[in-house]
């Protein structure tokens, strides 16, 4: 049975509670970060026991072993400039290019290398913790990717650390562009019935002529996004909803973000 | 329960938020994270006083805002209306009982996100709900359950080991002794 005291403490965090969800936005994520700062020793502890972890696990690793990567990796870089050297000969062909036609020169775009050190403790949202912040250059809407494509955007940054919202999460919405028929659509949210590296493709023209299969890119519209990040393929064909006024289709996401370890922000 | 023990209790909220959102074990496995708080609350419930069930109501739920995409301050509400209704009618439950500890749990893990969910779809946001959700659900449902007889074994075992036992005297007094026999 609930007694007085018990009443009044539920009155008391009730107008807490209430204070705090009417915070302004700012307001309460400069609060959440104070709050998520008191995790940092943690973090640091967690961060340099897995280091000790790789470190023993690489001083037992064979030297036999150890110079079979190498090859490898020696193999890969020369491999990897050859294509630098491509892309960039391309790249000046391109910028020539759009001079003539009188088209301004592409953003150069660099890529910050992060690694993921938390995910959301709630299973209704969707976002990671990685470990690049504020002192890193890092700031809110800079595009998250892996190599396969994209993955989000940063949401929150604090000093040391940023909190990334995963494409296919309600919040996170991404202008998408068919690559084969240029047709647009909008990312909204995850479509799978228990997959979630399925998502919709909502806001299609109700006479879409996108077929399974097709590359799905980021438009660059919106400026969050550069265009051109792959997003996926398309895994179901549209289908008109709203009676018929726009069509809805799925995607398969390219990026694996259930078993995301590391990821590249994408710098502007 | 002496200070310390409030202080580990503590402690343990904040790293199960912190596991919670480093170890991806459960979720990988089980496609779900499972949230030890309510089963914390539940413990804390049917041992603390009412002013430190909402200090942890408070606390819990604000580190796992801070780390979550949730608005801050949503997570508060269920953990401490879990926490009162259990510390309201703690003299009728079984404390001491393994299965009044896993239908606890049980019971907590299960209100603690519907409750979250709901206060999150009232005030206009958006939460990833799917058919994925009932799985997920159920996961964190019995996930809690069982960590719930775990989480008392060991704060019962903690508190054991740290505090003061007084040393009970016995009832024998030389000036009460009872001479037998003739003297």
């Amino acid at each position: 049975m609930l007694r007085r005291p018990h009443y009044i403490a539920l009155g008391l965090v009730g107008l807490l509670t209430v204070i705090l969800l009417n915070l302004p936005t700012r307001t309460a994520g400069r609060i959440k970060l104070v709050i998520a700062s008191t995790f940092l020793p943690i973090f640091g502890i967690d961060r340099t026991a897995r280091q000790l972890t790789r470190e023993a696990g690489a001083a037992t690793t064979s030297r036999k072993e150890l110079e079979r990567q190498n090859d490898e990796l020696r193999r890969t870089n020369q491999w990897l400039q050859i294509q630098a050297m491509k892309a960039a000969t391309l790249e000046r062909e391109n910028d020539q290019l759009r001079q003539f036609i009188g088209r301004s020169r592409q953003a150069p775009v660099t890529l910050k290398f992060a690694r993921v050190i938390g995910r959301d403790p709630a299973n209704w949202w969707q976002s990671i913790v990685i470990d690049l912040g504020s002192r890193d250059g890092m700031r809110p809407d800079l595009a998250v990717r892996t190599a396969d494509g994209l993955v989000g955007r940063l949401s929150e940054v604090t000093p040391a650390t940023s909190k990334v919202e995963l494409i296919g999460n309600p919040t996170c919405k991404v202008s998408a562009l068919v690559e084969k028929t240029g047709e647009i659509g909008i990312i909204t949210s995850s479509a799978g019935l228990f997959d979630t590296s399925l998502v919709a493709l909502s806001y299609f023209s109700s006479s879409s002529i996108s077929k399974p299969g097709q590359t799905v890119v980021t438009s660059g519209l919106g400026a969050i996004f550069p265009k051109g990040i792959p997003i996926g393929q398309i895994a179901e064909e549209a289908h008109p909803v709203e009676f018929g006024l726009r069509a809805e289709g799925r995607v398969k996401l390219a990026a694996n973000l259930g078993s995301l370890e590391e990821v590249w922000v994408v710098v502007q | 329960m002496n200070w310390l023990m409030r202080i580990l209790i503590f402690l343990a909220a904040m790293v199960a938020v912190y596991l919670e959102s480093s170890f991806d074990g459960f979720r990988n496995w089980f496609g779900a994270q499972i949230d030890l708080l309510p089963a914390l609350m539940v413990y804390a419930a049917l041992t603390c006083s009412l002013a430190f069930v909402t200090v942890l109501a408070v606390a819990g739920g604000l580190w796992f805002d801070s780390l979550s995409a949730n608005p801050l301050g949503i997570s508060i509400l269920p953990l401490l209306m879990v926490g009162l209704l259990i510390h309201g009618r703690r003299e009728l439950i079984l404390r001491d009982q393994l299965f009044a500890h896993y239908v606890l749990g049980l019971a907590a893990s299960a209100v603690v996100p519907v409750a979250t969910v709901i206060l999150l779809l009232t005030l206009g946001h958006k939460p990833l709900i799917f058919w994925g959700s009932l799985w997920q659900w159920l996961v964190m449902t019995l996930g809690g359950g069982l960590a719930a007889p775990v989480i008392f074994r060991l704060f019962d075992w903690l508190d054991r080991a740290l505090s003061y036992r007084p040393v009970f005297e016995t009832s024998f007094r030389p000036d009460r002794e009872i001479r037998r026999g003739r003297s």
